[in-house]
């Protein structure tokens, strides 16, 4: 399946009793590729990820993961993508490896014990796996969450703010394990995040969210230049703003 | 770059029900619960302290002789049962409150993991704890006061089967409903059973109702087991229609909280409830 994108999303709607949260969404991603989605807060993004995760129902659009189709052949696709996100936690009173053993077995992981270790060495948690989950700092937690998101060998990994309250340290050597996994493993990264040195960075394509809708689209050179910006802190602040193209440009 | 055929790490993986996936779970909650040894204890304190109580009325009932003293002979049968339903039940809410508590529910849903599974392992940890919380007090009601629950033999397991498919069933209602409602349903789960206690006449016989409350009161599984129960301590005989009759509402039962859950499931995800972690 060489054009086969690995997660495509067609004219994606979600609407809540409060109104319209997510409006007629399209986007495609190829295998291997990491993509920013950027957007102040109500944008949509986590709305948008937690209806490819199968977390949320869509109203109406399409979405396929890996050739499926989510919510429908969810459970052909699951185990053949992770998720990871510092807001979301795990049992505090288990160790990580207790965390992780329970993860690699809902997954279906053949070498347990094996994968553990390697995850381990991966992400510097050989220290900690036997410490309980609730006694960690925040970049040891993001560690943790990182190694449950990986598993499984996800295909397509979705990220929410990955680097969220971590110091900058800590945030840079998260980012350059991400691009490890891309270039090693060829994984699928679909990455929401407020932070743009992070997204400038990593991601190869931007999609701009605002009130529901893709504002814009393209790699974040492409984006600066469009909008005569030197960066994208700057290019987020002119669509959060409504300062368009053409307004930027006259 | 094409899509891999499928990741390495994962050869293991069945696509359909999957007991791995049940006793990861159950692994789970077996690591959460040793991990706190007040939780243990607490499983055991409260059973303890009731079976105490009602075998002291009942030893003072039966040092009374006459009507008082024979319906006093059922106290600590129906305290004992009484706790099993009311700890089946809470076992299983537990369970899941845990993964509310921990905001771990997504982690959850969005893995392979199907509701089935999750239900499944909930049902085998509510027995777990259930064993845990009551084995130790029957054996103390035998120490204490002679009485031996274990005597009661093929009797006993038609009145535990029954208790807990109808414990499972409150579980599956409530935990769809703290899935829907988040932890604004949280008191439900620990107060719902206690509506069972006036209505499935634990320590009275159902004729003591209003006539118009005896129709409700049939309706309730648990109802027909303590009638069983009084009919077996005091006329030593077993009533196998009952238990039967029981079983019957009881199928009806599961399945309806069966399919409430899964309703409830949709209609989170539809809501987009399950965002918030439980809040």
């Amino acid at each position: 399946m060489p054009d086969t994108p690995a997660l495509a999303v067609e004219n994606l709607v979600k609407d809540y009793p409060g109104g319209r949260a997510v409006a007629g969404i399209s986007f495609a991603l190829p295998a291997g590729t990491i993509t920013g989605l950027l957007g102040g807060n109500g944008a949509g993004k986590t709305t948008t990820i937690a209806m490819i995760m199968g977390l949320v129902s869509p109203t109406s659009g399409t979405i396929r993961i890996l050739g499926h189709s989510m919510p429908r052949e969810r459970y052909r696709i699951l185990h053949r993508m992770n998720f990871e996100s510092p807001y979301v936690e795990m049992p505090h009173r288990l160790t990580i490896r207790q965390n992780l053993d329970v993860f690699a077995r809902l997954y279906g992981v053949s070498d347990i014990a094996g994968r553990i270790a390697q995850l381990a060495e991966e992400l510097d948690l050989r220290e900690i796996l036997d410490r309980p989950a609730g006694k960690l700092s925040a970049g040891q937690k993001t560690r943790v969450s990182l190694a449950k998101a990986l598993i499984n060998d996800p295909e397509v990994l979705l990220l929410d703010e990955p680097t969220a309250s971590l110091d900058p340290d800590t945030a840079d050597w998260i980012r350059g394990r991400l691009e490890r996994l891309r270039e090693t493993h060829g994984v699928t990264m679909l990455i929401a995040s407020h932070n743009m040195a992070e997204v400038e960075r990593l991601c190869e394509r931007v999609i701009m969210m605002k009130k529901g809708t893709i504002v814009d689209d393209g790699s974040p050179e492409a984006l600066i230049a469009r909008y005569g910006r030197s960066n994208m802190e700057e290019v987020f602040l002119d669509v959060a703003r409504g300062r368009g193209v053409a307004e930027r440009l006259s | 770059m094409t899509l891999r055929s499928s990741p390495p790490a994962i050869r293991g993986f069945h696509p359909g029900f999957s007991w791995m996936r049940v006793f990861a779970m159950v692994r789970r909650y077996w690591f959460l619960l040793r991990s706190s040894w007040p939780r243990v204890l607490d499983l055991i304190y409260w059973p303890t302290v009731q079976m105490c109580m009602w075998g002291l009325l009942q030893t003072y009932l039966g040092s009374q002789g006459g009507v008082l003293a024979r319906t006093g002979q059922t106290f600590i049968g129906a305290v004992m049962l009484w706790d099993t339903l009311f700890r089946g039940q809470l076992g299983f809410s537990i369970s899941f409150l845990e993964e509310m508590y921990s905001r771990n529910l997504s982690n959850l849903l969005i893995s392979p993991l199907r509701p089935m599974e999750f239900v499944t392992s909930l049902t085998i940890m509510s027995v777990i704890r259930l064993a845990v919380g009551m084995v130790p007090v029957t054996i103390l009601a035998i120490v204490f006061f002679g009485f031996n629950l274990w005597g009661l033999g093929l009797a006993l397991a038609a009145f535990f089967v029954n208790l807990m498919l109808t414990a499972w069933a409150v579980g599956i209602f409530v935990s769809g409903l703290l899935l829907r409602h988040g932890l604004g349903a949280e008191n439900t789960a620990w107060s719902i059973m206690f509506i069972f206690l006036p209505l499935t006449c634990v320590y009275y016989p159902v004729a003591t109702l209003p006539a118009w409350l005896q129709g409700v009161a049939w309706c309730l599984p648990p109802t027909y087991v303590f009638e069983g129960m009084r009919a077996l301590l005091l006329d030593q005989v077993f009533r196998a229609d009952l238990m039967i009759e029981a079983f019957a509402i009881n199928l009806i039962a599961f399945c309806a909280a069966i399919w409430a859950f899964l309703a409830f499931l949709e209609s989170s995800r539809k809501a987009g409830s399950l965002l918030s972690g439980g809040e």
